[in-house]
């Protein structure tokens, strides 16, 4: 127990010098785009909460935990939607490759 | 069938590296959409690897995933201007889903954990209660339910920073004493107060700053939540979460001039200095649209400041075609972004890309600022306080120091406003008493539709 919980310290530490990095290098152009998609991809609690369901442990979690889905699904869907339907929109003013 | 723990688990970190990849991607407009992918497929194989547990009794994990995605669709399909208030109140629904998981964790095996995981377990339901009522205030401030004047009294600061204190000290007494659960309604309640009360204080101009940093403990708690359900997947995802708000918050606050601590604690209710508006009558030089139009097609350089006035006054699709009819002449247009133009980081990039303006010609506030001497029209649009050069000159302004647009190097400045009054800090603007400046009184959208009906009046000589 003690020896995951370190594990889980360095993984966290290394997961933030990631983020900053990657992060640092996003123009403000995209930055709404950004918090969107962090947003979706944040919304990955629904595993946790999925488990507890699954689990049926108690009414209260299973009530809570049916809650809590519902409230991360929808921003896993609403999420990677509206940031690719914004992202959609930025276009170049060059001729260029297109993407895909 | 029974799955081998260990193939969720390599789901798992697939999915990790397919979210640090879709960061990665999300760094040019090029590749973003590579990113978004990423993350979708990352995030089908974490959920479909949940669900091949052994023994799930998956009833209700249906009904979740199916009422949540027809709450979620709409959510993904406002306009663009509303995106900021649906961003905060995914906060909040994030928020709400790391506080209910923690709360159930609690009570199921609050009294078997270690002392540690109890004190994370702690902290996220604090961070997860208060960035829930957080984000619904700063939500509905944004959707102009709720009022979005600040509303301050005295020693404000120090009843917020208490009501905190009280749910960490009895979230310390519950680390000490797990058997006490009576308590634990209390450290959900008390923060879920103090999101409130955080959001009271704080205005329509420092909202960027506000959905930044709820951003930031939206991530923070997700990952507290990993620490607890000890899962790696939702440690990196928070962490990212985190690091993402924390930077913009950043940004926001240096865009702002507003102190790190300042950001740290939330305490954006600022001190009401209010600028002493010098009465003295002074020159103000006003021009038609059809001398505008005059000035602009005789330009070689455009450079068009854009605030949020712009996006209220649902201009940005007069603006393209500005934008159309003077690139048509050969005119050189640039757009000058400030950071904090639009309700949220990058608002207004996005507003103005819906329009079709192309995004090489969206340059931020260091990219353009070398561009002002060489430009024969500054056009200011529904922007105020981020032109005003007394942030540069004027050691005695409020707004003293704060990174600005320096549209009073171009030759001309043009600025579109309703009338003479000052912008949201409430600050007078020595800009428009400048000789290059000529106001152009009106409307937003109708004086920029004027522009261009003379502009394309005149384009057959």
């Amino acid at each position: 127990m003690k020896l995951d919980l370190m594990t889980d310290l360095y993984v966290f530490m290394l997961a933030a010098f990631i983020g900053f990095e990657v992060i640092r290098r996003i123009s403000p152009l995209l930055h709404t785009p950004l918090m969107s998609l962090t947003n979706a991809l944040d919304a990955i609690a629904v595993v946790g909460a999925i488990l507890l369901v699954g689990e049926h442990k108690s009414t209260l979690s299973t009530v809570l935990g049916t809650i809590a889905i519902v409230a991360a699904t929808s921003n896993v869907v609403g999420g990677f939607l509206i940031t690719d339907r914004m992202l959609k929109m930025f276009k170049s003013s060059r001729p260029q490759k297109t993407v895909k | 069938m029974q799955v081998p723990q260990h193939v969720i688990e390599l789901t798992y970190l697939a999915a990790t590296a397919l979210f640090i990849l879709s960061l990665k991607w999300m760094s040019a407009p090029t590749t973003a959409r590579h990113g978004v992918w990423a993350g979708e497929l990352g995030m089908l194989l974490a959920i479909a690897g949940t669900l091949l547990n052994h023994g799930m009794d998956y009833q209700w994990i249906a009904i979740a995933l199916v009422l949540g995605t027809i709450i979620g669709v709409p959510l993904g399909m406002v306009q663009m201007t509303a995106v900021p208030q649906r961003t905060a109140l995914s906060h909040a629904f994030g928020a709400l889903c790391v506080t209910l998981v923690g709360t159930s964790e609690f009570y199921l095996r609050g009294g078997e954990v270690s002392q540690f995981t109890l004190s994370v377990l702690c902290l996220e339901v604090i961070l997860g209660s208060l960035t829930f009522t957080g984000s619904l205030m700063a939500a509905g401030k944004l959707q102009e339910w709720l009022p979005q004047r600040p509303i301050t009294y005295k020693g404000q600061n120090i009843v917020n920073l208490g009501v905190l204190a009280v749910a960490i000290g009895l979230a310390a007494y519950i680390v000490f004493h797990p058997a006490h659960t009576h308590i634990f309604p209390f450290i959900i309640g008390i923060p879920l107060l103090f999101g409130v009360l955080m959001i009271i204080p704080i205005g329509g101009a420092d909202m960027p700053t506000v959905i930044s940093l709820l951003n930031s403990y939206a991530g923070l708690s997700a990952a507290a939540m990993g620490f607890v359900l000890d899962s790696k997947l939702l440690i990196v995802a928070g962490a990212l979460d985190g690091a993402s708000g924390f930077i913009l918050s950043l940004n926001m606050s240096k865009a702002m001039n507003r102190s790190f601590t300042n950001v740290l604690f939330g305490a954006f209710g600022q001190e009401q200095v209010s600028g002493a508006a010098t009465q003295e009558a002074r020159n103000v030089r006003s021009a038609t649209a059809e001398e505008a139009a005059a000035i602009l097609s005789a330009a070689n350089k455009v450079v068009i400041v854009p605030g949020y006035g712009l996006a209220v006054a649902q201009a940005q699709h007069k603006v393209r075609e500005l934008y159309d009819a003077l690139t048509k002449r050969g005119v050189e247009v640039k757009f000058g972004i400030h950071p904090v133009a639009g309700r949220m980081p990058g608002h207004m990039n996005v507003l103005l890309a819906e329009a079709d303006i192309p995004y090489d010609k969206l340059l931020d506030l260091d990219e353009i600022n070398g561009d002002f001497p060489q430009t024969d029209v500054a056009l200011v649009i529904g922007a105020n306080d981020v032109t005003n050069p007394a942030a540069r000159t004027d050691p005695g302004s409020p707004i003293y120091g704060m990174p600005i647009l320096d549209v009073d190097k171009a030759r001309t400045v043009m600025v579109i406003k309703r009338g003479m009054s000052p912008g949201f800090a409430g600050i007078d603007n020595p800009l428009y008493y400048l000789d290059q400046t000529l106001m152009l009184f009106g409307d937003a959208k109708a004086f920029v539709g004027a522009i261009v009906r003379e502009l394309s009046g005149g384009a057959q000589d």
